[in-house]
């Protein structure tokens, strides 16, 4: 849907753009054209350079000029990742940190948003603000007693229990899914009663499946959000063997220090290949989620 | 009336509950969803109480106890906040988080509106698409990655950026080494990973703007500049707003970047709010401390969304 809208746009656009009798409209679409080719450069250079840096003799990986075009072709960087840090077990806690967060809070969200957004119960409103209170609270506001809690009440320090458990709960999902199940028309709900089906049903065969690209938004921006997360690792976990490899990636460069790049750029590469293949899977639903996020200012 | 015999209770509603819910009557059905409302939220609700908001009044408990693991908490009054107003290490890191905050939305907000609005410009769908993925690539990536990656490219000796501006003629800038340099760095490492998403935002509020007021101004001659001051920009002016506060927000909990990049240095010439407050709560184990500077960081989160309500009620124009 927001496609076709985005589709009519261009073309309006583009009727607009068409010069008329003034040759500065022509100039300025040039101009335009340039900035966005130079700062495509500036953008897509580090990937280049790291993907063919990655790639070098790792003894003259920091020296310059930068091979932009790899020929050495030299693959031991990314086996030498492998033997300075606990590359799978790093790899696999990203894993089951980011997918448990994902499937926590697309369970948790989805219940909370429908309820928020289609259940009638005394204290609704006011649970639902304090809930969108919630989203003005910084999380290094509350580090430090979260902290307390899992290291000292929970006991589930430097386990991976300690970056999922305080994240199920997720106040921008809620508020996103219930905008979705908000949209959903009523009558389907009709239909169903007439047809026998009772609340549970109603909810899982015909609301959850209509509010499936809320939830991939979600999916994918949780999926991003969690993978890349540095902030709370650094805090909760000690165990080489359990870090997430955000933490190993940097780990990998303080080994390193001295010596090479192309072994700390291929660890990049490995941890970013994730990353990528969610994008390319869910870049429809990411772009467009992040574009009507934007609307609700 | 009612002997009839259709009405008798069925099996199911001969106990208490079973009568309340029953799902053939109108307030049993109202009572099941009542029901399934507090079941459905329950998980949220309790889960945001423990993480979130237990917490923040626990920070808010804390900044008036000094507390570390080894010695039981003891109630200080005020002394932390006293402590904070004397501290010019976080009077430091509050001002150096203020100018990065400056630098990188200014950069970022203008750099963003101006690749939405070209783009937006674009007749060539597979160009524009080309674009878009580009620009979001960074977005991809984690602080940590990117912050190691635009490390090695801005070292002075041999980074790849001075070699080129060496090309130019342009002598070599200690981009991360000196204390006059090393916040613009930092700066224009964050603009590189953030700018995509910033884009993106005001893409969407570009391909939303109603066409036939853009048509309408075409129309009484409204043409390039006039066009974009007086009808563009005021139209998307809520986007503008979403999009500043929502990275001034997130740029005052800066942390990775700086963290990975100098470690705070040199001196503390690149040390945030939050490298302060995690230095105090869990490099001395000091939480109280820890605690109060987290919470002045919160006011100032606070007020920044106070200004955002203020101005988006006085200022901004919603179609």
């Amino acid at each position: 849907m927001a496609t076709a809208v985005q589709n009519t746009a261009y073309k309006v656009n583009a009727d607009v753009q068409r010069p008329r009798g003034w040759k500065g409209i022509k100039w300025t679409k040039w101009i335009s054209l340039v900035f966005l080719t130079v700062m495509a450069i500036i953008t897509l250079m580090p990937f280049v350079w790291v993907v063919s840096t990655s790639l070098r003799n790792s003894v003259q990986s920091f020296t310059v000029p930068p091979k932009w075009i790899p020929t050495d072709m030299d693959f031991s960087n990314y086996s030498r990742v492998f033997d300075e840090i606990p590359f799978w077990n790093q790899i696999g806690n990203s894993f089951i940190i980011t997918l448990s967060v994902v499937v926590g809070q697309l369970v948790t969200a989805s219940l909370a948003g429908y309820a928020f957004a289609r259940l009638r119960f005394p204290g609704r409103n006011v649970l639902f603000t304090l809930v969108l209170a919630t989203l003005m609270i910084p999380g290094q506001a509350t580090i430090i007693p979260v902290f307390i809690l899992i290291s000292r009440g929970l006991h589930l320090n430097d386990t991976q229990w300690a970056l999922i458990i305080p994240a199920l709960a997720t106040a921008f999902g809620t508020f996103l899914l219930r905008q979705y199940f908000k949209g959903i028309p009523d009558d389907y709900e009709e239909a169903a009663l007439v047809e026998g089906a009772n609340q549970w049903q109603i909810f899982t065969r015909i609301y959850l499946p209509l509010a499936s690209p809320g939830m991939a938004i979600l999916a994918v921006l949780t999926f991003n959000a969690k993978w890349n997360d540095y902030f709370s690792p650094l805090i909760f976990m000690n165990t080489k063997e359990r870090f997430p490899i955000t933490l190993g990636i940097v780990d990998l460069q303080g080994y390193m220090a001295t010596g090479s790049i192309s072994v700390v750029l291929a660890g990049i590469v490995l941890s970013t290949i994730p990353v990528i293949i969610i994008y390319i899977l869910g870049q429809r639903y990411l772009v467009e989620g992040l574009m009507a996020g934007g609307l609700k200012g | 009336m009612s002997s009839s015999a259709i009405h008798y209770p069925p099996e199911h509603r001969r106990n208490f509950i079973g009568r309340l819910l029953a799902a053939d009557t109108i307030s049993g059905v109202k009572r099941q969803r009542m029901l399934l409302g507090y079941l459905f939220i329950a998980p949220t609700v309790i889960g945001l109480f423990v993480f979130v908001i237990g917490p923040m009044i626990g920070s808010f408990g804390l900044s008036f106890y000094k507390w570390n693991v080894f010695r039981p908490p003891e109630f200080v009054g005020l002394a932390n906040f006293q402590r904070l107003a004397g501290d010019a290490r976080v009077f430091l890191s509050f001002k150096t988080t203020f100018i990065l905050v400056a630098m990188t939305v200014i950069m970022l907000e203008g750099l963003a509106l101006a690749l939405a609005l070209s783009v937006y410009r674009l007749a060539n769908r597979a160009l524009s698409t080309f674009f878009r993925t580009a620009y979001f690539l960074p977005v991809l990536l984690s602080g940590a990655a990117v912050a190691i990656t635009l490390g090695y490219l801005f070292n002075k000796d041999f980074g790849v950026i001075n070699y080129y501006l060496g090309l130019l003629g342009i002598p070599k800038i200690p981009w991360l080494t000196s204390s006059d340099t090393v916040l613009f760095t930092i700066s224009l490492t964050t603009v590189w990973r953030n700018l995509g998403f910033t884009f993106i935002i005001y893409l969407g509020g570009l391909s939303t703007m109603p066409g036939e007021i853009l048509e309408a101004a075409e129309v009484d001659g409204a043409q390039g500049w006039q066009k974009l001051l007086r009808i563009t920009l005021p139209l998307l002016s809520p986007t503008i707003l979403f999009a500043a506060v929502t990275d001034i927000i997130k740029m005052l909990q800066f942390f990775d970047e700086p963290f990975i990049m100098t470690r705070g240095g040199p001196g503390d010439a690149s040390r945030t709010v939050v490298m302060m407050m995690y230095e105090s709560g869990f490099g001395n184990l000091d939480f109280g401390y820890g605690s109060a500077i987290a919470l002045v960081l919160f006011a100032v989160i606070m007020i920044v969304t106070g200004i955002q309500f203020y101005l988006s009620r006085r200022w901004v124009f919603y179609g």
